[in-house]
C-alpha cells in the first residue's frame, strides 16, 4: 500500500483541494479571491501553497478585485485563477466581459450554490449555468467545464486552465456545493504526465506586433506587458492593433472573430461522456453532481429492463449541440435532471429540434437529486 | 515644433477626444515630463486606467498600457505588478472613478501600500457623461444632477491616502503644471503607494454650470483657490470653504507590499511541504 501510494500519490482530497492541485499543476501562479461559501478552500489551499512555488496569492477587497487583479497578472505573464460562488459570480461578471473582449487567459471556479441573492450558502444549485453563459452584458464566447467527480475537479481545472491560454479567453469552472465539498480518492498526477499548454507568444519583432491581428486558428499571440512590445488593451471594441474603432466592418469581424475562435474549436473544447447510450430509448442528460445519481439511474433502469442511457457533460459551454441532436433523432425520449427550474433543458428542447420528447426533472430545495427519483419520473414518463 | 511629448504619444490616436480647453492635456504634458525626466526603461512602464474622459489618457501613450472598467484601475494594477515586479505601473483616474465606484479600491491600495502611483484628475464632475456632480464636486456647486446645488460633502482625497496607509501624497493643480510635475516625480519614484491629486479644469461640464464658460475662466478659479499649506493656515474657516492646498502632505518610507510579500515567500518556501 505504502509503494502504490509512492509511486501514484494516492490522497483522499476535498474537491476544492483538488481544484488547488489542478490549478498548480496546470502552472497557476496568481490567485486573487475574497473569501465567500462553499468555495473558501480554494483561496486558503492557493494561499498556503502558491507562495511555496514562488507564487502570488492576494485576498482583495472585493470580488470585483478580485476578478481584476487575476487578469491583470495574467496581463503580465502569471497564469491566473479565483474562485467564488454565485453572489461573488455575480460581482466578477464585469471584469469578465473585459477578459473576453481582450482575450485574457483567466479561470474563474463558481462553486453554485442556492440562489438567488444570498440564497443557500451551504446548500448545492446549479442555478448558474445561464449565468455562466451570459452573465456579462453583450455577445460573448465562454468556455464553461462542469465536472461530477473530485478526480474529474482535478484533470478539468487542469484543461480549464489550458483552454484559456489556447483560446485566450475566460474559462468559468462550474462546480456545486456538494462535489465541492465531499472528499474521494484521488490520484494526482506528475508533472510529466499532464499536457500543460502556454500562450502563444509573437514571432515577429515588436515594431510589427499587432496585439489582436489573430493567426489562421483565430487566436491572436500574446506578448505579456514588460516584454519589450508596447500595446494598449481596452474594453472598448478595437481594431488589429488594440485601438478603438468605430469602424463598423472592424466591429463586425472582431465580435464575429471572438466567437468563431471557440466555435470552430468545439470538437477540441467539448467533452463529454456515455453510458449506456448504444442501445438506449431513453437518455438522461446531466452534469455536475446530478450526474452522478443520473449514473446510478442508469444502472437501476437497466437491472428493470430499462433501456435507459446517460449523456454526462463535462463541457456545457459551448453546448455539444451536435450531440444531443444525434441523440435526440436515436432515443424516444430525453430527461434533463438539474437542480434549478430548468435552464439546461432548454438548451436541450432547442438541439433536439423536436426530433424526441424533452422533458425537465427539476429540484430547487437545496437538496440533492437522488438516482431513485430520476428512475420514479422514468417511470411515470414511460406510463404516459 | 517637436517637444518630448511627441515622443511619448501615439500621435494616430490625436487629434484626442477631448473638449477645448480640458485639462487632462496639461495632466498628460506633466506625466510625461515627469517619466522623461526620471529616464525610465520605456518597455517597463505600464499604464492603467478606469473610464471617464480622464481615462483615455492611457490610449494615447507609447506605453504599455490599459484602459480598463469603470472605477477598477487600481486592483487591476495591483495583478500587474505582483506578476512582474520589475514593472513600473502608474494609475491615472478622474474624481469619480476614483473616489465614487473605485473609493475601496483607493482606501485599499493605500491600506497594502502597494508600489503604484495613483494620478487623480479631480475635475469635480463628471464629464464623459455630460456634468453629473461627484464626490469632489464642492458642497453648493452645481452639476446636470444638483441642478438646485449640491448638498453632499466633498471627500479630501489627500487626508483619506494618508489615513489609508500611502507612502506619498501630493496634490497640484493644471495652472501650477512646474510644481506638479515635480511632485509627479517624487511621486512616480517613492516605493509604496503614492498619490498626486491634480485639481484639473472642465469648461464644458462643470464651468457651464458653475458660471465659468471658458478655460480661461476656470484656470483663473483654479489659481484663486490653490493655497500654500502657510498661506491656509491663516485662513479663517469661512475663507477656507472651497479652498485647496496645493504641495506636498507626506512623503515617509512604510514597508512595501511586494517586498512584505516577498518575505511570505521565503518564509513558505523554508517550511516546504508539498501540501
Amino acid at each position: 500500500m505504502n509503494n502504490l501510494k509512492k509511486e501514484k500519490n494516492i490522497k483522499l482530497l476535498q474537491g476544492n483541494e483538488a481544484c488547488v492541485e489542478g490549478a498548480i499543476l496546470a502552472g497557476v501562479r496568481f490567485f486573487a479571491g475574497y473569501p465567500i461559501t462553499p468555495s473558501t478552500e480554494i483561496a486558503e489551499g492557493m494561499a498556503r501553497r502558491l507562495p511555496r512555488l514562488g507564487g502570488k496569492f492576494i485576498q482583495m477587497e472585493d470580488e470585483i478585485a478580485s476578478m481584476a487583479a487575476v487578469i491583470g497578472a495574467s496581463i503580465a505573464g502569471l497564469k491566473s485563477l479565483t474562485a467564488t460562488s454565485g453572489p461573488g459570480f455575480c460581482l466578477k461578471q464585469e471584469n469578465i466581459g473585459f477578459a473576453a473582449i481582450n482575450e485574457i487567459p483567466c479561470v474563474v471556479v463558481d462553486v453554485q450554490r442556492g440562489g438567488p441573492s444570498t440564497g443557500l450558502p451551504t446548500k448545492p444549485s446549479q442555478g448558474d449555468m445561464m449565468q455562466a453563459r451570459w452573465g456579462t452584458h453583450g455577445d460573448h464566447p465562454i468556455i464553461a467545464l462542469a465536472p461530477s467527480t473530485v478526480n474529474e475537479i482535478l484533470t478539468l481545472t487542469i484543461k480549464a486552465v489550458n483552454f484559456s491560454e489556447k483560446y485566450r479567453t475566460p474559462v468559468i469552472l462550474l462546480l456545486d456545493e456538494v462535489i465541492a465539498h465531499m472528499r474521494e480518492k484521488v490520484e494526482i498526477p506528475t508533472q510529466k504526465d499532464i499536457e500543460v499548454i502556454d500562450r502563444k507568444k509573437p514571432t515577429v519583432p515588436p515594431e510589427e506586433y499587432l496585439p489582436f491581428k489573430p493567426d489562421s486558428d483565430g487566436v491572436p499571440p500574446m506578448a505579456n506587458f514588460g516584454e519589450g512590445y508596447r500595446y494598449h488593451i481596452t474594453g472598448l471594441i478595437h481594431n488589429y492593433k488594440g485601438l478603438p474603432t468605430s469602424n463598423s466592418q472592424e466591429i463586425d469581424a472582431f465580435i464575429r472573430r471572438l466567437h468563431n475562435k471557440i466555435q470552430k474549436n468545439v470538437k477540441d473544447i467539448i467533452i463529454n461522456e456515455k453510458y449506456f447510450l448504444d442501445d438506449a430509448k431513453i437518455a438522461l442528460i446531466a452534469y455536475g453532481s446530478v450526474a452522478r445519481a443520473a449514473e446510478r439511474t442508469v444502472k437501476l433502469a437497466r437491472e428493470e429492463e430499462l433501456k435507459v442511457g446517460l449523456l454526462k457533460l463535462l463541457t456545457i459551454w459551448p453546448f455539444p449541440f451536435e450531440e444531443v441532436n444525434r441523440l435526440a433523432q436515436q432515443v424516444d425520449l430525453i430527461i434533463v435532471p438539474e437542480m434549478n427550474l430548468g435552464q439546461m433543458v432548454l438548451e436541450v428542447e432547442r438541439a433536439a429540434q423536436g426530433r424526441c420528447r424533452v422533458v425537465s426533472y427539476s429540484r430547487v430545495d437545496g437538496e440533492l437529486i437522488n438516482p431513485i427519483e430520476i428512475l420514479g419520473k422514468i417511470q411515470e414518463e414511460i406510463s404516459k | 515644433m517637436k517637444t518630448v511629448i511627441d515622443d511619448y504619444i501615439r500621435e494616430e490616436m490625436f487629434p484626442h477626444m477631448w473638449c477645448p480647453g480640458c485639462g487632462n492635456g496639461i495632466v498628460l504634458g506633466a506625466i510625461i515630463r515627469a517619466i522623461d525626466d526620471l529616464k525610465w526603461d520605456r518597455d517597463k512602464i505600464v499604464m492603467i486606467s478606469g473610464i471617464g474622459c480622464s481615462s483615455r489618457i492611457t490610449g494615447y501613450v507609447d506605453f504599455c498600457s490599459m484602459n480598463t472598467t469603470h472605477g477598477r484601475a487600481l486592483p487591476f494594477a495591483t495583478g500587474i505588478k505582483m506578476a512582474n515586479l520589475d514593472l513600473k505601473v502608474v494609475v491615472v483616474m478622474g474624481d469619480g472613478d476614483c473616489s465614487a465606484i473605485g473609493g475601496n479600491h483607493f482606501i485599499h491600495a493605500a491600506r497594502r501600500n502597494i508600489d503604484l502611483t495613483a494620478i487623480i484628475i479631480n475635475n469635480m464632475i463628471y464629464g464623459m457623461t455630460g456634468g453629473q456632480y461627484s464626490p469632489l464636486t464642492p458642497t453648493g456647486r452645481f452639476g446636470t444632477t444638483a441642478p438646485y446645488g449640491n448638498i453632499d460633502q466633498a471627500f479630501d482625497l489627500t487626508s483619506l491616502a494618508m489615513a489609508a496607509g500611502a507612502s506619498y501624497v501630493a496634490r497640484g493643480t493644471v495652472y501650477h503644471v512646474r510644481q506638479s510635475i515635480s511632485l509627479m516625480k517624487k511621486a512616480l519614484d517613492k516605493k509604496g503607494f503614492s498619490v498626486v491629486e491634480m485639481i484639473s479644469d472642465c469648461p464644458i461640464s462643470f464651468g457651464k454650470m458653475n458660471k465659468m464658460r471658458t478655460a480661461v475662466e476656470m484656470l483663473k478659479w483654479i489659481k484663486d483657490i490653490a493655497v500654500s499649506k502657510k498661506a491656509w493656515e491663516n485662513l479663517s474657516v469661512e475663507e477656507r470653504k472651497e479652498k485647496f492646498v496645493i504641495g506636498e502632505f507626506l512623503d515617509i518610507d512604510r514597508p512595501e507590499y511586494n517586498e512584505r510579500y516577498n518575505e511570505i515567500i521565503k518564509k513558505a518556501q523554508k517550511m516546504g511541504g508539498n501540501e
